[in-house]
């Protein structure tokens, strides 16, 4: 007897457009007084609900089973609709089609601190939040001590939560929430939230929670490492649809590759200089895939109109999570390079010997300039590239960044 | 406990059942407005007792004192503050009740509880208020020497339920449209102070000669006139007038209960 069965769940909203610009005030003011039948005849409809609206279909003919005890993880790009269909789940939107039979109580947790108030102290807000999110006072009350302990805030537990540090907020947030103890716990990437200490942490507490007590867990993310620790099967959302639900090795390579189209890359004009980058591409192929520790190789291609010297050639990897770059390189930098940019084509190589940071989501930046003196071009994110894991020859653990960001080549004695 | 969920949705004794079972959640509610309104200030509680007192001081200052309002022989100040109390009470509950789904938009989106609870939540916290502020009530009685018979405070709690409904029925019914037209936030106070005057609170019904029966219309006179016979004496309770009011009122709370119900499961989309 499956725990969840979704048949046929689908999504609609209704989107409203402006009828005819009326966008600023100014606008509206004049309609209104250059016009006011009209005016009001569009108001009325509006409100009546008789004009036309575009219907946009968030998620269709969705349609998977779940049994006790599993950890299912829900995959997708940006706008595929995994948080919709985990509102639906939550029932905090009704689906437009279909039907769903969960077998048991259902324990959400979409955001953390949902429903912590500012005014009150941490032992309040533990109470009102555990409340809310649907635990007993008696069983609050017997977690009352474990919840403290796990969150470290025990020397603030009576101070207005609006006086913490964010990271204090959310450790709380989190400790309350994993405390719940519902038959089916629904997730939504909570934990994207917190320093990399406190993301190992909650890890470590999801895990515990998955193993240990046989909970059925529908888990949505985008840290595939994290997906793939903990969820056996998974399901992969494109654009409101199921695309394939399987073994999770499977599903993630399947959305790794998918994804990785993000390296297709639309044609840069540098007027200034009368060239146009036509072609980054790296290791050799729009799908070509980067491992920690192995050689990366980007190729440029620039057309030219005329010639253009005393040019730089900067190339930036920046990390998803962070600001600011993780590693530059430019070839005005670096003695005995002397590019310049022909007429004609001209086809500019890097080679990483060995790409020494973890696996994760990178940006890749472009920039073209004559140092220190003038910018052609300047662009930190041009396009993402998934770095994806591997396990180096003399290691146990795999590339993940709670690991270490940085892989350096090291030897023990 | 098997759950299904479904497009559509009916009204049925589940969903009775169901406010039942998040009980504590409703009870959490009110003891976080309770606290909350209160931190940080240096008098606190005594803030419920300023606001009824000294609005009772300027009106039997003004309507009492200057303009002298009949009130058949009954001191202004405690004719006043029994209407007051009422009226405070019906008038705050419809105002917060309205509000309450837009207040707490945040968790209306993100967890699922029965959104019921929110509205019947901040009346609740009226009650307190109601009961803080009657304390003045009691000293205003024994100032006066008026001692109400027992049949006229049996009856009290029954005038308390008929706001009650009306209060709910009436925030229910706004809480759902306010949740699409912001509209509600900006006119409900308007119309309140309107009503106010619509509602004998600062004058007698008798006030208005033969058009008293146009008052009647509105299920608060109803109320306000049967508090002030029960605790000051004066005209017998109208029974009648009392009956309707009440059927009225429980009309006013299905009404408002079947139109939210219906409205409910969008909210976190339109929100």
């Amino acid at each position: 007897m499956p725990v969840i069965e979704a048949n046929n769940i689908g999504k609609k909203y209704n989107i409203n457009h402006r009828q005819g610009g009326y966008i600023t005030l100014r606008d509206v003011l004049t309609n209104v007084f250059s016009n006011p039948f009209k005016f009001l005849k569009q108001k009325v409809k509006t409100v009546a609900g008789l004009t036309k609206n575009e219907e946009f279909w968030a998620l269709k003919d969705i349609s998977f089973n779940v049994e006790k005890g599993e950890v299912i993880g829900i995959i997708g790009r940006n706008g595929a609709g995994k948080s919709t269909l985990l509102k639906i789940l939550s029932q905090i939107t009704p689906p437009t089609t279909g039907e769903i039979k969960i077998n048991g109580r259902v324990g959400s947790l979409l955001e953390v601190g949902t429903g912590f108030h500012p005014e009150l102290s941490g032992r309040e807000n533990i109470f009102l939040n555990g409340a809310i999110l649907g635990m007993k006072k008696s069983e609050i009350v017997k977690k009352f001590d474990e919840i403290v302990e796990f969150a470290g805030i025990e020397k603030f537990l009576d101070t207005p939560v609006k006086y913490y540090s964010s990271g204090m907020y959310v450790r709380l947030a989190f400790s309350v929430a994993a405390h719940m103890e519902p038959d089916v716990l629904i997730i939504d990437e909570v934990l994207a939230v917190g320093d990399a200490d406190f993301q190992k942490k909650c890890l470590g507490k999801m895990d515990e929670i998955t193993k240990k007590e046989g909970r059925t867990i529908l888990f949505v993310s985008h840290n595939m490492e994290a997906i793939k620790q903990l969820c056996k099967r998974c399901i992969l959302l494109d654009k409101g649809e199921v695309k394939m639900i399987g073994e999770t090795k499977e599903i993630v390579e399947n959305y790794l590759n998918v994804s990785s189209i993000q390296q297709v890359f639309t044609p840069i004009k540098i007027k200034e200089i009368d060239a146009v980058v036509t072609k980054i591409v790296i290791n050799e192929s729009e799908s070509g895939r980067v491992f920690p520790g192995k050689p990366m190789k980007i190729d440029i291609e620039i057309e030219a109109e005329h010639e253009v010297d005393n040019i730089g050639i900067q190339i930036m990897i920046s990390h998803d999570d962070t600001s600011g770059c993780v590693f530059v390189t430019n070839t005005n930098t670096i003695k005995g390079l002397d590019f310049i940019i022909k007429t004609g084509s001209n086809h500019f190589v890097c080679f990483i010997n060995s790409f020494n940071l973890c696996s994760g989501r990178y940006r890749f930046g472009f920039a073209i300039d004559i140092p220190f003196v003038k910018l052609y071009y300047y662009d930190t994110n041009l396009f993402s590239f998934d770095v994806l894991e591997t396990i180096f020859e003399n290691s146990k653990l795999p590339t993940l960044p709670i690991y270490g960001h940085v892989y350096l080549d090291h030897n023990w004695q | 406990m098997v759950t299904i969920i479904r497009p559509k949705k009916i009204i049925s004794f589940e969903d009775f059942k169901e406010i039942w079972q998040y009980r504590e959640l409703l009870f959490f509610f009110a003891w976080r407005d309770l606290k909350v309104r209160y931190k940080q200030t240096a008098i606190g509680v005594a803030w419920a007792l300023f606001q009824p007192f000294f609005t009772m001081v300027v009106f039997s200052v003004f309507f009492g004192g200057l303009i002298k309002i009949p009130t058949d022989g009954i001191p202004y100040p405690i004719f006043v503050f029994v209407g007051l109390l009422i009226w405070q009470f019906f008038s705050t509950s419809l105002t917060d009740a309205s509000n309450s789904l837009i207040v707490n938009q945040s968790i209306v989106t993100k967890v699922y509880f029965p959104r019921l609870l929110l509205p019947i939540s901040t009346i609740l916290v009226k009650f307190v208020d109601f009961f803080i502020a009657s304390i003045i009530l009691v000293g205003l009685m024994i100032y006066y020497q008026y001692i109400p018979n027992l049949s006229g405070l049996l009856i009290l709690p029954l005038l308390l339920i008929i706001s009650f409904f009306a209060a709910l029925g009436g925030g229910l019914i706004l809480a759902s449209i306010n949740v699409k037209y912001r509209d509600v936030r900006y006119a409900l106070p308007f119309f309140i102070q309107i009503l106010m005057f619509l509602t004998p609170v600062i004058y007698p019904p008798s006030i208005a000669g033969k058009y008293a029966w146009i008052l009647s219309i509105n299920p608060m006179t109803g109320v306000i006139k049967a508090a002030r016979s029960a605790l000051l004496g004066g005209a017998p309770i109208n029974w009648e007038l009392l009956g309707i009011s009440g059927v009225a009122c429980f009309i006013l709370l299905i009404v408002g209960f079947i139109y939210f119900k219906k409205t409910e499961r969008y909210f976190a989309d339109i929100i």
